[in-house]
């Protein structure tokens, strides 16, 4: 039989999550725990265009600013639920990504690199511009999060919120790469000719799972609006994106549970790292280039492999 | 009746014809080879009949509907399916899952269904594992079933290959050189898969060196020299030809 992570993975995931909070000895852990998870259910999203499809995203802090500034300004202005809002601006990203998806994701390599890159440079500077609708650089208030008339407020309970999204979002991924669609996209990133000559329509592939990752980072996006209730558009800047890529390549890629990894790894790092001050900026580059070195495929699945030679040993 | 006719295929690279002005017609239940020295235009052809390559002109027709042009993935869906030279295996999948790739227009395709893993998608997944290991077993990989296809050695993945294209349900196959770089013995055991999936009902065309294979396992033979078709006929016929001849050993046609 072939074993699936599905069953284990998932349930060792909640427990982790659930003991978590108990080494949690203040507020503040909380918060670094909520964006921790917040990464994490980016990152799972990513890791589905990057590390299964084999495409590459250097805009995704675009989609998710544009989630969050979608919430912000319908709850805001036209006084929206939350719920709604958030939906709302999920099925526009969703619209947007599939608009620009469909041309740029006939490039390949670097040429994908750039139009991304592109992409969300041009979303970060639209936030930055329009300050009639968007506030501005100085960034716009977000009224709080309320779901089925519960007001979710404090640190706990977007604990559990995020957590519980997490939950989801690997369920969701673990299913889609263990589906036709999933193993289609696959294909596409070990040979498209191979995947085409079988009946995958390769470029609907790729249009599908770069619009599927858009919307999982702009759900993420509106709730870490609601949390902070401030943004600005540096949420959506190219640093911010080459931040979440560099989670799913140092986790793992095309391993769900490697991309959750990798961002709870560099979300938390600066936090240890906040004794050395200065030098911050430059073990965080330090770790990423030996990562790059050492392990390019990443933690879990190099991990995994020197686990199963020991065992064949 | 013929399956597949090509007529006045003509393809142009920067002022070179890989093929020019090339016609014939392949019947269905026959095995059809292609054969040629090499840079005679085999793959060019082949990559124009399954839509990798658009031609410069002629026309290409499947049951008499033209199909010059169209995408690999809607050729697969009108029953049109292949393997390659060079090897194009998802070699980040297992050998099973590269067979269950090759049904996918056979199953329930469906974003939410995958996504949320629904009961009437998982029935249907099992029994294409089902029946993907059974084409495994049918190319003689039985042993590979969860193998990662990168482990897997080359004569291994020319099988699999063709596992991969047979699970489209194909009614015509088209394999490019199945043979290559295999020993004697492996190159028996592809021979005795092409006559197995031609017993089925599938067409194949064949492009291939081995002329052991060719001449053996032919029905028709389709000589191509510099693009342009040199000779046509039976294993005897084609053999019989002084222009074949001289075009392999290199004499005076």
């Amino acid at each position: 039989m072939w074993k699936s992570p599905r069953t284990g993975g998932l349930g060792l995931l909640a427990i982790l999550l659930a003991a978590a909070p108990l080494t949690f000895p203040n507020a503040y852990f909380y918060d670094v725990g909520v964006n921790a998870l917040f990464n994490a259910v980016l990152c799972v999203g990513l890791n589905l265009l990057i590390g299964y499809g084999g495409q590459i995203s250097l805009g995704h802090a675009g989609f998710f600013a544009l989630g969050a500034y979608g919430t912000a300004i319908l709850t805001g202005r036209y006084a929206l639920p939350p719920v709604a809002a958030m939906l709302v601006a999920a099925g526009g990203v969703g619209l947007l990504a599939f608009v620009v998806g469909r041309p740029i994701l006939k490039l390949k390599g670097h040429y994908l690199a750039m139009a991304t890159l592109g992409i969300g440079i041009i979303i970060h500077i639209v936030l930055k511009t329009e300050s009639w609708l968007t506030g501005g650089p100085d960034g716009i208030g977000v009224d709080p999060f309320h779901l089925a008339g519960l007001a979710v407020a404090g640190d706990q309970a977007w604990y559990w919120l995020a957590a519980g999204l997490l939950l989801l979002a690997v369920w969701l991924s673990l299913n889609l790469v263990d589906s036709p669609v999933g193993r289609a996209l696959r294909a596409v990133h070990g040979s498209e000719v191979g995947a085409e000559v079988v009946g995958v329509d390769t470029a609907r592939s790729k249009v599908l799972v770069f619009v599927v990752s858009a919307v999982f980072a702009s759900l993420v996006g509106s709730l870490f609006a609601h949390k902070n209730a401030f943004i600005t558009p540096d949420i959506g800047s190219f640093f911010r994106s080459i931040e979440l890529v560099t989670m799913v390549v140092l986790g793992g890629m095309a391993s769900t549970f490697g991309a959750v990894i990798g961002a709870v790894i560099l979300t938390l790092l600066p936090q240890f790292l906040a004794a050395f001050e200065d030098y911050e900026a430059m073990v965080l580059g330090a770790i990423m280039m030996g990562t790059m070195i050492f392990m390019p495929k990443g933690l879990l699945p190099s991990l995994r492999l020197l686990l199963s030679k020991r065992r064949a040993a | 009746m013929t399956l597949l006719s090509v007529e006045a295929l003509s393809k142009e690279f920067g002022g070179v014809h890989a093929v020019e002005d090339l016609s014939f017609a392949i019947h269905p239940g026959t095995i059809h080879s292609i054969i040629g020295p090499n840079g005679a235009g085999k793959t060019t052809l082949f990559n124009l009949i399954t839509g990798i390559y658009t031609p410069t002109s002629g026309r290409i027709r499947l049951d008499d509907k033209d199909i010059a042009g169209r995408r690999p993935c809607e050729l697969a869906a009108l029953g049109m399916s292949r393997t390659f030279q060079n090897l194009q295996v998802f070699f980040n999948m297992t050998a099973v899952e590269n067979v269950m790739v090759g049904h996918h227009l056979h199953l329930d395709r469906g974003l939410l269904a995958s996504l949320l893993r629904l009961p009437a998608m998982v029935k249907r997944d099992r029994a294409c594992r089902a029946h993907a290991v059974e084409l495994l077993e049918f190319v003689g990989l039985s042993r590979y079933v969860n193998a990662d296809a990168a482990s897997m050695p080359y004569g291994a993945l020319k099988r699999l290959e063709i596992a991969r294209a047979l699970a489209a349900k194909p009614r015509l196959l088209l394999l490019d050189e199945p043979a290559a770089g295999l020993n004697a013995t492996e190159s028996r055991e592809i021979d005795e898969v092409i006559k197995k999936v031609a017993a089925s009902g599938v067409t194949v065309v064949l492009v291939e060196h081995d002329m052991k294979m060719v001449m053996g396992i032919s029905d028709h033979i389709l000589v191509l020299n510099y693009g342009r078709k040199l000779a046509e006929g039976t294993p005897a016929e084609v053999r019989a030809n002084p222009e074949v001849v001289a075009a392999y050993l290199g004499g005076q046609g």
